[in-house]
């Protein structure tokens, strides 16, 4: 048969762990701290809003930006909680999930052969779009500095072609997050080299130190900003798929172009379910995040007192321990305490090729299964050591 | 609300080291508390929620809501005869309510007969009491917060990014 699949995507890495996924899809009883999504089930009062919508013939298209009336509650909600203006009608792109948002601004922006710096560890799909969008992603490794990003590794990595930089703060896959003054370090380089910063800010309502400062509050830096953000995490809803896209109005513009033609407007349903979540939800969100935060404390005092060295996770519902003690390399540990333990955490290296000396997991589970997939994990290391 | 509450709100079951864990405090610090609320009330006591028309060898019990309208005397106040009635062991539930009726009243009792019986009996010859409407309650769907149906969970795939 004649080669179907272009040269571009037959480039693209495969992921490395999809064998050790299909691995855990096809076992029963495992305790996963594996998943990157919450355990709540979305909130009541955001499920019936979009069940109302149907009932009441809710079943069209709405516009390709999205809904007007959840455009400007996302407006409203951002110049209150953190006096950001972003006006409704050219500033704010609804998207199915920040996942489209970030290919959107990526293809959105790049000339053949312009590059994106990455901070690494980092979320799967940051590299891959990159390139498929025919940039060329700069990975800097933050491993040295407790995986956070230093406004020095940054400078260092950024030549003439550099174009924008990815943020993703409280990370996926480490949990670590910055403080107001040490976004100031960054945005000053940022800055100094022109560079636009795609700032994913999924996890920003699940901070438990500090608080969330959006990059783009910082002064001077909206204009270079695209903010990304999405109602997956905080409230519960990565079934909805439903993110947005907050930046200068150029970008926006160029972003909805290609939104139109690939995606025309994300589901009626969910926009309405998302509404409602800003009106109605953040009652929701506090609780859970008061209760995220009561499992990292529990899941960062266990892992360290079982050997599995791990510094407090800022934010997010990820612990990013380091395996070391157990002398065994991210892969063999994660396949052999699946295999032996029935406890499936994920490899660091899925997140950059380097980090094998890492697991990330996840904390979005019930405390019962948290404890239990620990001592299942003690068990486990007492026995391979 | 105090976290150690909320917390034993919803779990009586975690124990206080694996709460001083999540608080980050010592687990001295989180007996000590436990027992302060214990000894002021605040904590009443420790019960389960049981599904009981799940236990195939329980008898079914019968439960009715009663509305019970009561004639405000001199010197007696509403306390005073809510406490003769919510001292009853078949009594589970006793609220002073607004509105048409005064107090709400659920009983518990073996059968039809049984709750009939008490009402008829122990509630109505009750001093100070006008009127009584009882409603049978057919189906519970919830207790406590608890959907009693099912456990909610998420089913959400077992591994992602």
């Amino acid at each position: 048969m004649k080669d179907l699949v272009s040269e571009k995507v037959k480039q693209m890495h495969p992921s490395g762990i999809r064998a050790f996924f299909d691995l855990v899809l096809g076992m029963k009883d495992v305790i996963s701290l594996g998943v990157g999504e919450p355990d709540f089930v979305t909130p009541w009062q955001i499920r019936e809003a979009g069940i109302a919508s149907l009932e009441e013939g809710f079943t069209s298209y709405t516009s390709n930006k999205g809904l007007y009336k959840l455009r400007l509650t996302i407006s409203q909600y951002l110049k209150n909680k953190y006096g950001l203006d972003y006006c409704p009608d050219e500033e704010i792109l609804i998207t199915v999930g920040v996942s489209e948002a970030l290919d959107l601004v990526l293809r959105s922006i790049i000339n053949p052969g312009d590059k994106i710096i990455i901070p690494e560890p980092c979320y799967v799909s940051y590299g891959p779009v990159s390139e498929l969008a025919g940039g060329i992603p700069v990975y800097i490794d933050t491993s040295k500095n407790n995986f956070k990003l230093t406004p020095e590794s940054l400078e260092k990595s950024i030549d003439k072609k550099a174009k924008a930089i990815i943020l993703n703060y409280p990370t996926n896959p480490t949990g670590v997050s910055y403080t107001k003054k040490e976004l100031e370090e960054i945005k000053k380089i940022a800055l100094k080299y022109n560079l636009l910063c795609i700032s994913d800010e999924v996890y920003g309502d699940l901070t438990y130190d500090f608080t969330h400062t959006p990059f783009a509050t910082l002064p001077q830096a909206k204009n270079s900003t695209v903010y990304l953000d999405g109602f997956s995490k905080s409230y519960a809803m990565t079934g909805w798929r439903v993110g947005f896209a907050c930046g200068p109005k150029e970008i926006i513009a160029a972003m909805t172009k290609i939104h139109q033609y690939t995606i025309m407007c994300v589901s009626i349903t969910s926009q309405i379910a998302a509404s409602e979540a800003m009106h109605s939800g953040r009652k929701s969100v506090e609780e859970m995040k008061r209760e995220y935060k009561r499992r990292r404390e529990f899941v960062v005092s266990e892992l360290n007192r079982i050997g599995l060295e791990c510094s407090k996770p800022q934010g997010a519902f990820y612990a990013f321990p380091s395996i070391k003690s157990s002398g065994l390399k991210a892969m063999d540990f994660c396949q052999q305490l699946l295999k032996e333990e029935k406890v499936a955490v994920i490899p660091g290296t899925a997140f950059g090729a380097q980090f094998a000396d890492n697991i990330r997991i996840s904390y979005a589970a019930s405390f019962d299964n948290l404890k239990e997939a620990l001592s299942r994990i003690e068990s486990f290391l007492k026995r391979n050591r | 609300m105090d976290e150690i509450l909320e917390i034993l709100e919803k779990n009586a079951l975690v124990t206080p080291e694996e709460i001083a864990k999540m608080l980050k405090k010592k687990p001295e610090a989180i007996k000590e508390a436990i027992k302060k609320y214990e000894k002021e009330g605040i904590i009443l006591k420790y019960k389960t929620v049981i599904n009981k028309d799940l236990i195939k060898t329980e008898e079914p019990s019968v439960r009715a809501l009663i509305e019970v309208n009561i004639a405000p005397q001199k010197d007696i106040g509403f306390d005073k005869i809510a406490e003769r009635i919510y001292s009853f062991p078949e009594v589970t539930d006793c609220c002073l309510i607004s509105g048409t009726y005064d107090l709400l009243v659920i009983v518990e009792g073996k059968n039809l007969q049984k709750v009939s019986q008490f009402v008829a009996e122990k509630l109505s010859c009750l001093e100070n009491i006008r009127g009584i409407v009882t409603h049978f309650l057919l189906k519970k769907y919830k207790e406590d917060g608890v959907i009693l149906k099912h456990r909610e969970e998420n089913k959400r795939i077992a591994i992602s990014y």
